[in-house]
């Protein structure tokens, strides 16, 4: 029975795409449109699910939620701490609302609203921070919101969730409008591959064995999962067995799946856009040296602020590409 | 219940208040004192429509306590009324406790929303409102309370403008205008007036009441809800302490509670009046 659990995660099950290591090949759009296709999607499926905006519409795709639904749409103005408590409002007289802006004003700005009115009140309010990573490019650093997770997983009740491109996006749009309690959705702003398919499972809690390997294990959360898979296929050709979990939901962690994977390749690397401090990579150092401790290092953030430039320039700059999970591969294998 | 009778009945909560701090060793007395006439109109003087046999009832009114430091007087009609147990009062603030230091809704019937960091309330209210009005065409009304320093926070004015834009008539903010906060009076702290003429200019009808005068709270109460296409904002004047001669009007009473001996001294006060609280706005 146990094995049959392991094998339902196997990767021959995910139905990735077929161009899966090719770059070039697959089509590329931003996770917030997998966003704004599963709200339309969900508005149509349930009467009760309004969309409140803080004048980042167009940007966070509510638009199209807007266009289908004007009189489910709440628009709250500049206003980040009375959009997620008018959210709290709504939930609590029977709607299903998804508040929608940027990640640094969607739980960085009204972080206190959130901790109080939305977690500790335990309510049915789906949050979402968009243009998240410093993916986010020629903005700069105050837009670039690099602190979400780890000042969202720090709450109890909260779920929260990365997803990896458009596809599993609009999954875990829908997935987050259908269960009860508070959710975090993060999303990136430019356009990443498509590797996942409709046939791709999704479920909330459950983190997926995107490539199987024997030995070092990657997981990785958002787009950056993409780079982790081309990482493990470069690898492989230089003869180290790599296998790739799709970590997207950070919390509540599928800690059995993370600690049979440790188990399995004795060594982690962990790769997220976001600080490593208290990020998607703390949160499996949590688990694992409580459970199964490993040798681990850490892709993201290295404690400093972002800045302006061009997305590929300060993928590269940050060291948040292929070529740096590569390099940490080698340098965690010499430490099993 | 009569105007005498909720006179009576607003004399006894405040006693429960004062035995339920000197209980609980911590708490807020002045604002909890303060607004004990406007917590008994609400709840024995006909204007919330609830019912504690049915917390969950489809047709009630939602009350939300933004300044929620002023539970005590809240846990205390919620009592009277029947939602818990009157003696359950004693155990405020104690381990394992369903009557928290700041409200969860969680653990208590009756209470909508939990609360303890200032300003949130009335944009929940808002969402309330907006929820009932604008989705669902009902005709459940939205309590709103708040005090006078919260009006400090800048989200207290992003919900009173989303209000006045939804025209949400449906909401009725009654304010504790007592004039106090932890650090001072209010206009040192950070002056706040002209309040009516700021809530006009957002887009709200503005009444003001003697907050100690239970014919002028339910009046204006049921004046707020003839008023269509404004949000209504009642300024309830009252006095700190409210009851007990030795905590009215001091600021230094906000955070603090009285000890055995101030117990004493305070219930007897209230004991000497017999519901005849007067009002300094008379």
């Amino acid at each position: 029975m146990e094995k049959l659990k392991v094998n339902m995660n196997n990767f021959k099950n995910m139905n990735l795409s077929k161009d899966l290591y090719n770059k070039e090949k697959l089509e590329k759009k931003p996770t917030r449109d997998g966003y704004g296709h599963g709200l339309v999607e969900l508005g149509k499926k349930n009467p009760n699910v309004v969309v409140l905006g803080a004048d980042l519409t167009g940007s966070t795709r509510c638009d199209w939620f807007r266009k289908e639904f004007p009189d489910r749409f709440i628009q709250v103005g500049i206003a980040e701490q009375n959009m997620i408590c008018i959210a709290v409002g709504l939930a609590l007289s029977g709607k299903v609302p998804f508040a929608s802006t940027y990640s640094v004003f969607c739980p960085g700005r009204n972080w206190d609203q959130v901790r109080i009115s939305v977690a500790y009140n335990k309510v049915n309010v789906k949050f979402t921070g968009a243009h998240a990573g410093v993916s986010v490019g020629a903005d700069g650093a105050t837009h670039q919101g690099l602190e979400d997770i780890a000042i969202t997983r720090c709450l109890p009740n909260i779920t929260v969730l990365a997803p990896c491109d458009m596809i599993e996006t609009q999954k875990a749009t829908i997935a987050a409008g259908e269960m009860e309690g508070p959710v975090y959705l993060r999303f990136a702003r430019e356009a990443t591959p498509i590797f996942t398919t409709d046939k791709t499972p999704f479920e909330i809690g459950k983190a997926q064995i995107f490539r199987e390997g024997k030995d070092i294990s990657i997981i990785a959360c958002g787009p950056t999962v993409h780079e982790a898979l081309l990482a493990a296929d470069e690898l492989e050709k230089e003869g180290i067995s790599v296998e790739v979990v799709n970590n997207h939901t950070i919390k509540p962690m599928d800690e059995k799946t993370i600690i049979e994977t440790a188990k399995k390749t004795g060594a982690i690397v962990t790769a997220e856009d976001h600080q490593v401090m208290g990020g998607m990579g703390s949160a499996v150092a949590e688990v694992l040296g409580k459970n199964q401790p490993t040798p681990i290092e850490m892709i993201g953030v290295q404690d400093r602020f972002g800045e302006s430039g061009g997305t590929d320039e300060l993928m590269e700059v940050f060291g948040l590409v292929a070529k740096n999970i590569k390099e940490a591969v080698k340098k965690v294998i010499k430490r099993k | 219940m009569t105007i005498k009778e909720l006179e009576k009945k607003a004399n006894t909560i405040r006693k429960d208040i004062i035995e339920m701090l000197l209980e609980a060793k911590s708490g807020h007395s002045a604002g909890s004192l303060g607004m004990a006439d406007v917590f008994t109109a609400l709840y024995f003087g006909g204007v919330v429509k609830h019912d504690p046999k049915k917390p969950d009832w489809e047709e009630r009114d939602m009350v939300v306590l933004s300044n929620a430091h002023i539970c005590p007087a809240w846990y205390a009609v919620l009592a009277h009324s029947g939602y818990f147990p009157i003696k359950e009062l004693k155990t405020l603030r104690k381990l394992g406790s369903n009557l928290q230091g700041h409200p969860d809704r969680s653990k208590v019937l009756g209470i909508e929303t939990s609360g303890g960091s200032l300003a949130q309330g009335l944009s929940i209210a808002c969402g309330m409102a907006y929820s009932f009005n604008k989705l669902d065409k009902k005709d459940n009304w939205v309590w709103a309370l708040t005090s006078d320093g919260e009006h400090d926070e800048g989200q207290m004015w992003e919900a009173a403008m989303f209000a006045g834009k939804n025209k949400l008539f449906n909401i009725t903010q009654i304010m504790d205008r007592n004039n106090i906060q932890i650090d001072g009076y209010t206009e040192d702290v950070m002056p706040l007036e002209p309040l009516r003429e700021k809530y006009e200019a957002f887009g709200w009808h503005v009444l003001d009441v003697d907050g100690h005068n239970m014919e002028e709270i339910i009046d204006a109460c049921n004046k707020s809800k003839a008023i269509f296409e404004k949000p209504t904002l009642i300024i309830a004047h009252t006095i700190p302490g409210k009851g007990v001669d030795f905590i009215e009007w001091k600021y230094s009473w906000h955070g603090k509670v009285p000890c055995a001996e101030e117990a004493d001294k305070a219930l007897n006060c209230l004991r000497t009046l017999d519901g005849k609280i007067k009002s300094e706005h008379e």
